[in-house]
């Protein structure tokens, strides 16, 4: 291995900071504090986490691993549902579509052998796959408030004609699951030629060979697709009817 | 005489605002009614209580016999079919939205039917693979106005659908809504500011500052 961050290094490279600290200053950003609390806060997090993650990986408990899971899970979900204002039992939705896209997609690898169930593997796994069905889950909402408001006209006709809830708001559904699942779509296509994504960085810097570390990252395309794809289209289909009330009314 | 449609004491508000007050209202069956009256009054929130695309806040709507609340709001808006003002066609092309009522419910598109309707408002079958921002205002208006009709329903809510029209086309709609309303029996209420179709009524009702006074 030649991986060589030190305490010492990491302090030095702390200079780095004052690099961003000088130029708000400099400039007048007045980002100086938020700076200030989000090194602090970034600093006393992970290294929380990582003696967190070490003692669960020598542990290596089912119910520990799974606990950790289920608060990645929460996590996401909290933050998914900050995205949809309005939208009634958001957390709900959230919780269970972040459930079940990671539930699914850590079973199929888990299942073809791509990854083993041990908490070193099963943890950051959950992490990426969780975060990405959550920012997925997070546009969706977006798309779904953003289009019920600017064609809002478009729905009432549909509904003066006698559609049902899911015909009226089909076509915003459709482009809603689209946004969701648009940025993964979009990185897939340029990864590793604009960058070489952090599951693959990560391999390449403890010293495996390129050739293996891009098969972890094709596995890590494969499974943010359905991810996101699966997020998505269960947010997407438990949130529209919120949109109506009980007189199949638009709200 | 048998009421298809029968308001009582009925009220609208939002918040602090009374839009209506106490309406009665008995609508005959197969009756052509228009509705008049200064903008703001309360016509179309009227109109869209009737439809089920609002609630009202309190009283009682009577739809052939029994109370709206006793309905599925989606199947009685086929019975009762709401066509706006300045309507907004969807999707790409005129067939696209021709095809809809038959798509929610199920259904293959009849293309006869639809080529004969289209007829029967002045457009002609080549309309229907025309993309719909290539539509004048006047035929945008027509094609939505088929969408209402492709399935008859028992009452037709009109808002002010001829205002955007020029007066040939004018013509058209109104023989063709007098031919729906003669022939197929279909109960019209149409809100209107012209003096030929106030004319042309069996009932004229106006609405001003949200109470409805009623003309045989």
């Amino acid at each position: 291995m030649n991986l060589a961050v030190n305490n010492t290094s990491l302090f030095l490279a702390a200079m780095l900071v004052l690099v961003a600290l000088g130029i708000s200053l400099w400039q007048k950003l007045g980002l100086d504090r938020d700076i200030v609390i989000g090194v602090v806060r970034a600093v006393v997090q992970l290294f929380i986490v990582g003696y967190l993650l070490k003692y669960i990986f020598r542990v290596n408990n089912l119910w520990l691993t799974l606990a950790m899971m289920g608060f990645i899970i929460f996590n996401a979900a909290w933050n998914a549902k900050k995205r949809g204002p309005g939208i009634d039992h958001a957390l709900a939705i959230s919780l269970l579509a972040i459930f079940v896209s990671t539930g699914v997609t850590l079973g199929v690898l888990v299942l073809s052998g791509a990854i083993k169930f041990v908490p070193s593997q099963m943890i950051p796994i959950s992490g990426m796959i969780a975060s990405n069905s959550m920012v997925a889950i997070g546009l969706a909402y977006r798309s779904l408030n953003s289009q019920f408001h600017d064609q809002r006209q478009g729905v009432l006709e549909r509904l003066a004609l006698g559609a049902g809830l899911l015909d009226a708001s089909i076509a915003i559904v459709r482009e809603a699951i689209r946004t969701g699942m648009s940025p993964t779509i979009d990185s897939a296509k340029t990864v590793g030629l604009v960058s070489l994504p952090g599951m693959m960085s990560g391999l390449i810097f403890a010293g495996v060979d390129p050739v293996r570390a891009i098969k972890y990252q094709i596995m890590v395309t494969f499974m943010l697709l359905s991810a996101t794809s699966l997020g998505s289209i269960i947010a997407c289909y438990l949130a529209y009817r919120n949109f109506y009330n009980e007189q199949k009314q638009l709200k | 005489m048998n009421s298809l449609i029968s308001l009582e004491k009925v009220n609208y508000q939002i918040a602090d605002q009374h839009i209506l007050h106490d309406v009665d209202w008995q609508i005959p069956a197969g009756a052509h009614i228009t509705l008049t009256g200064p903008s703001g009054g309360g016509k179309s929130t009227l109109l869209r209580i009737i439809a089920a695309m609002i609630s009202k806040t309190s009283g009682t709507l009577i739809f052939d016999g029994q109370p709206i609340e006793s309905y599925d709001p989606i199947m009685y808006r086929r019975q009762v079919s709401y066509c706006f003002q300045q309507p907004t066609l969807f999707g790409e092309t005129v067939a696209d939205n021709l095809a809809f009522p038959y798509q929610i419910r199920k259904q293959v598109m009849d293309t006869q039917r639809v080529v004969t309707a289209l007829n029967n408002v002045g457009l002609s079958e080549r309309t229907l693979h025309q993309p719909i921002i290539e539509l004048s205002g006047g035929e945008r208006q027509r094609v939505a106005l088929i969408r209402n009709i492709l399935f008859l329903p028992k009452v037709l809510l009109l808002d002010e659908v001829t205002a955007g029209l020029d007066e040939n086309n004018k013509q058209i709609v109104h023989a063709w809504l007098r031919q729906l309303n003669e022939q197929d029996h279909v109960t019209t209420i149409m809100i209107t500011h012209d003096a030929t179709e106030i004319d042309a009524a069996d009932q004229l009702a106006k609405v001003v500052a949200g109470r409805l006074e009623v003309h045989a």
